[in-house]
Formats: structure tokens, C-alpha cells, sequence
């Protein structure tokens, strides 16, 4: 542990003694999340969405066990093994249920994860590294949410499982035999099934191995906060256990009530009605669109139809959807300024509501038929997405004049309680 | 280094998206069907909202209609005869119900050969047609589709299916020509192409119910689709009860933490 007031760990238990001198596990465990871990004292609600996300794949894997035993993974079966899940299986609808929408609540809480970091500047020096790993376990969360959505082999399984792997035939003179070698087919089938089911299953574990790395790299230089301003002495922090052990205990509740709400009262908000017709390759459904939570990029990709140079429209769209994921892996060097958080920086701050609501736009562009004037919205949508990132991010961290900060957490702390007494004696 | 070639990058994508702005028209191809199409209208059944009950006598007479009518040409593979206890059929009444059904695909335990026999409790209901070229052979190549699901693979769902049933109509005088049903095709404005293959399926007094409960179009088209929201999800009620069972007690949790989490830190400033 790198700050010098964090506690060592000195087992009292006899057993406990005994387990520490052979395996370090209680050691691990007492600095990672116990006592032995300094926090900022003065996190905000925001930071809740890490250990929310931990919940949510640990929920996702549990459910998912327990759904690999009734599922079949053969285009013949899989749908009805689906329903007779829903149907036959003892409080079968409910995994199902809870797993379908566990996905995106997965990516809920993901999503606020990231915007805290965006707007706080949890991504700048010290700790690039946290968000770089953050950024991989992204990535391999829309592989799995991806592979996951194909396997009850519905319409929108089958066909989204076309358009997806079809993003690698834009790739020119191998793309066709890429695509292929993927699919083990010309076409999703029963080849493609199988693996996804089985790549499914491997990825979250894979995630959770990041997750490891992911924290092990924040517990370096220890966890951000709201003001940005690093800790200076031990008066900034509070031990993880109890302080932030309880928060986080009241978010998982708040976070437990709304998923399950959604799961026991409207378990298909979000999903599409065609992934209950059974896969047709020989019936396109009317609007191919993807779960909610790939709205952004979908619309990204659809954005571009105009061959640019000399590569055609196709190819442009998926270049542009994984760059708008890659470029996330450069923004700890896109954005120069010294100061973190966006409290102190009022231009930043402009810019980042700009950009949630951008998001929020190119969202419902991507769910919305590719028609006027959701391609234009689309279009000018994905320009400032860029532009936000590329162009306008370098520059306002140069100009930028940053607002006076106090000198410690301490001090902002202090000030904030004096401003609430002042407050509430006037 | 990042920064500039960032710039340029961004600068390229911009390019690329400008271009595509220019030389996409902003006007969409008028599609008429498009707007004479209709939103479904809505129904409302007991099974719907936060404090949800089945109306079984309603999905007994639902099942009748299905059985009457829609079974014609309309299968229900996913739907057990064992399940319709759910609705008041005792195990004698499930027993007999599905004895009364005399076309289960079977093999003859002797030869070996092809065979039907009588329903067990166990089987589903059986399809009206051996196979989809059947199927489709006798439905002028239109292929009846499974009703299991159908409430929840239709966009507006229960809406869609009871709007559709009751929305056969004359084609308007003034409808494009284009629009019009062709040979073997029949006009309703809930569907999305205007035209479908299935003709109108339920008329005025075509069943009758044991409990002399009115047997127009508009009801019996209520009672069916009660009975389809039915076999889509038989879980919905238990569903949504659980889930208020579920919600008390994170509710409780979510309280106890919420108390824990402002007593160890009240003497905290933060």
C-alpha cells in the first residue's frame, strides 16, 4: 500500500494467524477492501458504480450457471430450450428473467461508471492504468453482451448476429473469408451458435480477471474523488471498512431495488419483440437494431454513407464505431490539463453535458429506423463525438483557466460544512 | 504526438460525416402504407399493470375459441395439456380435455409403423398440420405461425393481437392501388403491409359458450387474446407477485443499510 498510514495487517485470531502465515489470503483481503485501505472521506454517490458493476457480474455469472444447465446450444433446440426454461424449469423465468435484464443493468451501472470518471478526471496520471483496463473490460462486456444476445437464437439473435460478424467482410480483400473462418458457415448456423456459447461462457471469467488487475492498479495510487485533489495526509481518508463498506452496502440495496423491479414487472422493456419469432434466415425482420445499450455506436456506424476517399461507406462506419471505443484508450494523453475535476473546470464541465446529451441522441438515433431525421441527427451526432474527444477536448484543456481549489480534501470538506451551517443559520 | 495525430484523425471522421450530411437527401421516400397504418388499439385485460389476476373464466373461453377457430390452421407448440389446470380445470377435467384430442403423432408399439393415439396430460397441443410444407400448401403458401409467443413477439403485443382480430374492413375507397389486397389477401389497417393472408377469422356467434357469455367479434376477440397472453407467459401473475414479495424485503435491506451507512459515519464530516 503505498500511503504510509495504511494499516498492517496483525491477525488476532489464532487461526486467523496461522491462515496468514501460510496463505496471505486475510492479508489481501484487510488492504483491498478492509481497514487496511485508505479512501478519500469525501467520495459522493458516484463512486458507488465500481463495487455496483463487481455485483452485477457476479449476479450475471451465478445466473448464467445455472442457465447453462437447462440451455442448449444447437440451432435446432435452442429456442425452445429457452422457453422451456421460461416454462418447465422451477422458477426458471425468474433466472432468465433476472439474467436478460442483469445485462443491462450490467451496462447501466458501467455507464455511470464511466461518465464519473470522465467528469472527475479519474483517468489522468495516476492512474492511466485504471482506466485503460477499464476500457478493455468494455470492450470484452460487448463481446459477451453480443455473443449472450444470440444464444436463445431468435430473430433479432440471428440477425444481429448477421450484422455483426458481417462488420469484419467491410475489411477489404479477407474480410469475406474472415467473416467465414468466424461463423463457420456462410452464415450464422449452428457452427456459430456453438462457439458463441461457448466464448460466452469463457468471457466473463476473463472479466473478472481484469476486474482484478483493474483494482489491484487503483489500489496503487488509491481511489479518486470528487475534488480531484490528491491525499495529503491520513485526515483526508476514512478505512474502507466500515465507512465505505456501508455506503456501498445502501447502494447495492438501491441497485438491487431497481433491478428488480425491472426483472418482476417489466422483464421485456428492453429487449425487442422479434427475438420471440424463432431464428428465420429466410425472413429479415423490418428494423435490425440491437439491444439498447449498443445504440450509440450503431448509430455511429450508420452515420457514415458517402465513400470518403477510397474507402466506401461501410467501411468508414466500422472504423468510426471502433474508433469511438479506441479513441476512450487515448484520453488520458488527449486531455492535458493538470486539474481533475470538472468542479474546477468550468469549460470541461460545458463540454461534458454536452457530451452525455450527444450520447443520449446518437442512443435514440441508433434505436430509430434509418430514416430522416435520425440520420442527419446521427450524423451530426457523431461529429461532435469525435470532435469532442479529438479536437475540442485538446484544446479547452489548453485555454482553460481552472477555478480556485482548496489545498486538501480536508479543507474542501471543512468549507463545504461551513457553507451548509451559514446556510442553515441565515 | 497523440494529440496532433488525434486532431487529424478527428479532422478525417468529420470530413467523412460532412460529406455523408451533403449528399444524404433530408426528405424520406413518402411510404403510404406507412401512414395509413394503425396503432393498435388497447385492451385491457385483468392480467395487466402491478396488481394482476387471470380472469379464468375468460381464458376458458378463450381456449374454446382457440380450439374452435384458431386451431384450424394455428398451432400451440410450446403449451402443455397440463398447463390449462392453471385456469380452474380439475386433473380429471385436464385428463379428459386432452383425451379429447385423438391425433398425437405415436408409433404403433407392434410394427413400428406410424401412429396417432389419444392425449396424455403431458403432450402439447398438436399442430394442425404434419409439417411447414403442409402448412403452407394449405394456406395459399402463407405460413399460419405458431401462437404460443405471439403476444410477445408482436410489437404492441396483446394491443396488436385483439386490434388485429377486430380490424378486418373494407378496403377505403380511396386507397392506392398498390395498397389494395391482392388474390388471396385480406385489407386490415393493423397489419403492417394492410394486407395479410389470414382471412378474417372470428365472426358474430360463431362459438358458443357454455356460460352464455357474449359470443360477438369484439368478445370472443378479447377472451382469445386473454388466453394468448395466457400461454405466452403463464408465469406473468406469479411474476409480478414475487416481485412485490421481493421488493418488501430489499426494501427492508436497502432501510438497515441506509441506517448502518448514516451511523458509521456521523461523526464523520464528509
Amino acid at each position: 500500500m503505498s500511503f504510509p498510514w495504511a494499516k498492517n495487517y496483525e491477525p488476532q485470531q489464532p487461526l486467523m494467524k496461522w491462515l496468514d502465515e501460510k496463505l496471505p489470503l486475510p492479508r489481501l483481503v484487510y488492504n483491498a477492501v478492509g481497514a487496511g485501505y485508505p479512501v478519500p472521506r469525501n467520495l459522493n454517490y458516484f463512486w458507488n458504480f465500481g463495487v455496483l458493476a463487481g455485483a452485477a457480474l457476479a449476479i450475471q455469472i451465478i445466473t448464467g450457471i445455472v442457465l447453462a444447465m437447462h440451455y442448449a446450444a444447437n440451432a435446432g433446440v435452442a429456442f425452445n430450450s429457452v422457453e422451456h426454461i421460461m416454462r418447465d424449469v422451477n422458477a426458471g423465468w425468474f433466472i432468465r428473467y433476472a439474467h436478460m435484464n442483469g445485462a443491462s443493468m450490467f451496462f447501466i451501472v458501467v455507464y455511470l461508471h464511466i461518465f464519473r470518471g470522465l467528469y472527475y478526471g479519474s483517468y489522468k496520471a495516476p492512474r492511466e492504468m485504471v482506466w485503460l483496463l477499464g476500457v478493455v473490460i468494455f470492450l470484452l462486456m460487448m463481446a459477451t453482451a453480443f455473443m449472450g444476445y444470440v444464444l436463445p437464437w431468435g430473430q433479432m439473435s440471428f440477425w444481429g448476429a448477421q450484422v455483426i460478424t458481417g462488420f469484419f467482410s467491410a475489411i477489404p480483400m479477407v474480410g469475406e473469408p474472415i467473416r467465414q473462418w468466424l461463423l463457420g458457415g456462410f452464415a450464422p448456423d449452428n457452427a456459430a451458435l456453438n462457439r458463441f456459447f461457448s466464448l460466452h461462457y469463457l468471457l466473463p471469467f476473463v472479466i473478472a480477471g481484469v476486474i482484478i488487475l483493474h483494482i489491484w492498479a487503483l489500489h496503487i495510487p488509491g481511489s479518486s474523488n470528487p475534488t480531484g485533489i490528491e491525499v495529503k495526509d491520513e485526515q483526508d481518508t476514512v478505512p474502507f471498512h466500515p465507512y465505505y463498506t456501508a455506503k456501498d452496502g445502501f447502494g447495492l440495496g438501491v441497485f438491487l431495488f431497481v433491478f428488480a423491479a425491472l426483472t418482476f414487472f417489466t422483464p421485456n422493456l428492453l429487449g425487442h419483440a422479434d427475438n420471440y419469432i424463432a431464428a428465420n434466415p429466410l425472413s429479415t425482420p423490418a428494423h435490425i437494431v440491437p439491444e439498447w445499450y449498443f445504440w450509440p455506436f450503431y448509430a455511429i456506424l450508420r452515420a457514415f454513407t458517402f465513400n470518403f476517399l477510397w474507402i466506401d461507406a461501410k467501411l468508414w462506419g466500422v472504423i468510426a464505431m471502433f474508433a469511438a471505443i479506441a479513441l476512450l484508450f487515448f484520453l488520458p494523453w488527449l486531455d492535458s490539463s493538470p486539474v481533475k475535476s470538472s468542479t474546477y473546470r468550468p469549460l470541461n464541465r460545458i463540454f461534458f453535458w454536452i457530451l452525455v446529451v450527444d450520447v443520449l441522441i446518437l442512443g435514440y438515433c441508433g434505436k430509430s429506423p434509418a430514416e430522416q431525421p435520425y440520420v442527419i441527427l446521427s450524423q451530426l451526432g457523431s461529429i461532435y463525438y469525435f470532435a469532442h474527444f479529438l479536437i475540442i477536448l485538446p484544446i479547452i484543456s489548453r485555454i482553460e483557466r481552472p477555478l480556485p481549489m482548496p489545498n486538501s480534501i480536508t479543507e474542501a470538506v471543512l468549507a463545504k460544512h461551513a457553507d451548509d451551517k451559514s446556510a442553515a443559520t441565515a | 504526438m497523440v494529440r496532433p495525430l488525434g486532431f487529424l484523425v478527428g479532422l478525417g471522421f468529420i470530413a467523412a460525416l460532412v460529406l455523408a450530411i451533403l449528399t444524404t437527401p433530408l426528405k424520406n421516400e413518402p411510404n403510404a402504407a406507412h401512414e395509413i397504418h394503425k396503432h393498435p388499439r388497447h385492451l385491457a385485460l385483468t392480467s395487466d399493470g402491478l396488481f394482476p389476476h387471470w380472469d379464468k373464466a375468460q381464458l376458458q373461453r378463450g381456449m374454446q375459441v382457440y380450439k374452435e377457430v384458431c386451431s384450424a390452421c394455428h398451432s400451440l407448440n410450446l403449451v402443455a395439456f397440463r398447463n390449462i389446470a392453471d385456469f380452474g380445470y380439475s386433473e380429471g377435467q385436464v385428463k379428459s380435455f386432452a383425451k379429447s384430442y385423438d391425433t398425437i403423432p405415436s408409433i404403433n408399439p407392434d410394427t413400428g409403423e406410424p401412429a396417432t393415439r389419444t392425449g396424455l396430460p403431458s403432450d402439447h397441443f398438436p399442430s394442425p398440420y404434419p409439417n411447414e410444407v403442409a402448412a403452407r400448401a394449405a394456406n395459399n403458401n402463407a405460413l399460419p405461425p405458431d401462437l404460443s409467443l405471439i403476444t410477445k413477439a408482436r410489437e404492441g403485443g396483446k394491443d396488436y393481437v385483439y386490434s388485429l382480430l377486430t380490424g378486418y374492413q373494407n378496403p377505403p375507397k380511396d386507397l392506392p392501388k398498390e395498397l389494395q389486397p391482392g388474390t388471396g389477401l385480406h385489407y386490415n389497417p393493423y397489419f403492417a403491409n394492410l394486407n395479410l393472408a389470414m382471412a378474417k377469422p372470428l365472426n358474430d356467434g360463431q362459438v358458443t359458450f357454455a356460460d352464455g357469455s357474449k359470443n360477438d367479434v369484439e368478445h370472443m376477440a378479447r377472451d382469445v387474446t386473454a388466453f394468448l397472453v395466457w400461454t405466452a407467459e403463464p408465469n406473468l401473475v406469479k411474476r409480478v407477485w414475487t416481485g412485490w414479495a421481493v421488493l418488501l424485503f430489499i426494501a427492508m435491506f436497502t432501510t438497515l443499510t441506509y441506517l448502518s451507512y448514516r451511523n458509521i459515519w456521523a461523526d464523520k464530516k464528509h
